[in-house]
């Protein structure tokens, strides 16, 4: 079962969005969100949503694994799409009791659904075609500049990089306190919530114990290989803009431009 | 430079280190003044019991811990002198026994170049590098792969890599097949003489015997002191001793004082099973 986790969400591949510059797809990526809450317009969502299948398209991700990744959030959005339905003042299209439904509400409604779901699609992109491991070096880079005014940008990215490199360990290591802890009669499987969560004492103190020590040993490792921060640091594989980069900073800017004059002129 | 200190690569002189035991600050002599050189390019071992130092001495040599008392020299460069640090780690690296807590990035290969980055070396140099060390633990075809999903020997052949890619000349192992089963330790042995044929001096700190056995020097620890000190050879052939220390003696030596109990005559020389079965084979 630990064995074959997938590490974030990540949809392995090859194709052209894959091999974009991380940080190129993060920059997109939340331009992509800004550009959503410059829209106001179904019009303009329209447009929104022709871009991301586009790109959804050239990633050559499965639409379905996209689409299991919203399941999560799908309460969320029903949530809010019923509180804009029946809260939002206006021309009272069909009530009953104190329950009303008016045009504008029914607008909103719709109008703050799509948005959340272009919202969520948008930024799942980034972490479905990018390694979580160049996601953090992105991620350092971009910091970098932040970096002069005391952001620990480097210190940031190593942990993250860490924390992923030990996901896969610390499941290992909770299987195998459970077993243990089952062998010894322990039941994690009946009893209501209260008492599940009781149960769940015994692991969670082994376990943060465990983290404890793995954290000193590798401490002490990565001191034993010359690790002293950031500085003097070089990369084996150092990013670099191409091409394709360029074109998509283009592509981006077009996009912006058109989302303005649609808040402009629509 | 001079040349005692060329022809040592580590020179520990009266080396004292204590460790504070609990919050009131009584402090635990974890070695007890120990002096000892290792000549460059040689295989040494180091044995004893649980507690008896040895790891301690093994961190000494890599300045993860600094001296007491006396002085520990690698390369030339004192480990308490904190400018040549770095020189000193880059010198003499380290292989942890588990191979889990010393692998720092989910991709192999990232992990290779772990060492070289922070060296600060060229990224053309450090791929280089990290495409040979990888080859030389016999990973190559490993090198995008998570390190989770490989066995142990492997994750520990790994981590071989990363200290060989800082390109050290001595690499300290630190009971690095404690963890593994024995294809696992067999693999890492092998690595291990590899990697001193190629003229890295190694150091290996072990419980078993058996892998003692094969180095050119061991070095017997116990409570705190280097309490012998001699080729395979000699130290075996004090077998009461080595039992008052609680340690045994490798089973073909064992065995050898067993056939010669019974009226054989084989040679005091044999430390290895080949050696062992080399001698009965040609026995008349």
């Amino acid at each position: 079962m630990v064995r074959d986790i997938t590490l974030g969400q990540y949809f392995p591949g090859e194709s052209w969005v894959h091999r974009l510059d991380p940080r190129t797809k993060i920059i997109v990526s939340l331009t992509y969100i800004v550009a959503l809450f410059i829209l106001h317009t179904f019009i303009g969502f329209a447009f929104a949503t022709v871009v991301l299948i586009a790109a959804i398209a050239i990633s050559k991700v499965p639409p379905k694994f996209i689409l299991r990744g919203l399941k999560p959030i799908f309460l969320i959005i029903i949530f809010t799409f019923v509180l804009n339905l029946f809260m939002y003042p206006g021309d009272v299209l069909w009530h009953l009791g104190f329950l009303k439904i008016t045009e504008q509400g029914l607008y909103k409604a719709v109008f703050l659904a799509v948005r959340l779901v272009l919202l969520i699609i948008g930024s799942s992109m980034l972490t479905l075609t990018t390694r979580p491991i160049s996601l953090t070096d992105g991620i350092e880079s971009l910091l970098k500049p932040a970096a002069k005014v005391g952001v620990p940008a480097h210190e940031l990215a190593m942990m993250m990089t860490i924390a992923l490199r030990f996901i896969p360990t610390l499941l290992e290591e909770t299987d195998k306190i459970m077993k243990a802890q089952q062998a010894r009669g322990a039941d994690f499987e009946t009893g209501n919530i209260l008492n599940r969560a009781k149960n769940l004492i015994p692991i969670l103190v082994p376990l943060f114990i465990s983290a404890f020590r793995i954290a000193q040993d590798m401490a002490m490792a990565m001191e034993a290989r010359c690790y002293r921060g950031g500085e003097h640091r070089t990369r084996m594989n150092a990013m670099h803009y191409g091409k394709s980069d360029a074109l998509v900073f283009v592509l981006t800017a077009l996009f912006v431009g058109l989302c303005v004059l649609e808040r402009m002129y629509i | 430079m001079n040349t005692t200190e060329n022809k040592n690569i580590i020179q520990i002189n009266d080396l004292v280190y204590d460790y504070i035991q609990d919050e009131s600050g009584t402090t635990k002599r974890a070695i007890d003044h120990v002096s000892i050189n290792i000549e460059r390019g040689s295989f040494t071992a180091v044995i004893g019991q649980n507690g008896s130092g040895k790891s301690t001495l093994a961190k000494c040599m890599n300045a993860l811990l600094l001296p007491t008392e006396g002085t520990v020299i690698v390369n030339g460069y004192d480990t308490k002198d904190e400018d040549h640090l770095w020189d000193v780690r880059q010198s003499a690296g380290m292989v942890f026994q588990n191979p889990d807590n010393q692998i720092v990035s989910s991709i192999v290969e990232d992990d290779v170049a772990f060492g070289p980055e922070n060296l600060g070396i060229d990224p053309q140099e450090i791929r280089k590098r990290v495409d040979s060390a990888l080859e030389s633990v016999q990973m190559g075809k490993y090198k995008k792969k998570a390190p989770h999903m490989l066995s142990g020997g492997q994750k520990q052949r790994i981590a071989i890599a990363g200290v060989v890619a800082m390109k050290p000349q001595c690499i300290i192992f630190d009971e690095p097949t404690a963890m593994l089963d024995p294809k696992g330790r067999k693999d890492i042995l092998r690595i291990i003489h590899e990697l001193h044929g190629e003229g890295i001096t190694a150091i290996l700190i072990t419980h078993f015997m058996e892998e003692a056995a094969q180095a050119d020097r061991i070095i017997i620890m116990n409570r705190g002191k280097a309490v012998m000190d001699g080729s395979p050879r000699e130290v075996f052939r004090s077998r009461s001793e080595l039992a008052a220390l609680s340690l045994d003696v490798p089973l073909a030596v064992e065995l050898r004082h067993a056939l010669n109990a019974k009226g054989l005559d084989l040679s005091e020389e044999i430390v290895t099973e080949e050696e062992l079965v080399e001698a009965v084979c040609r026995y008349r």
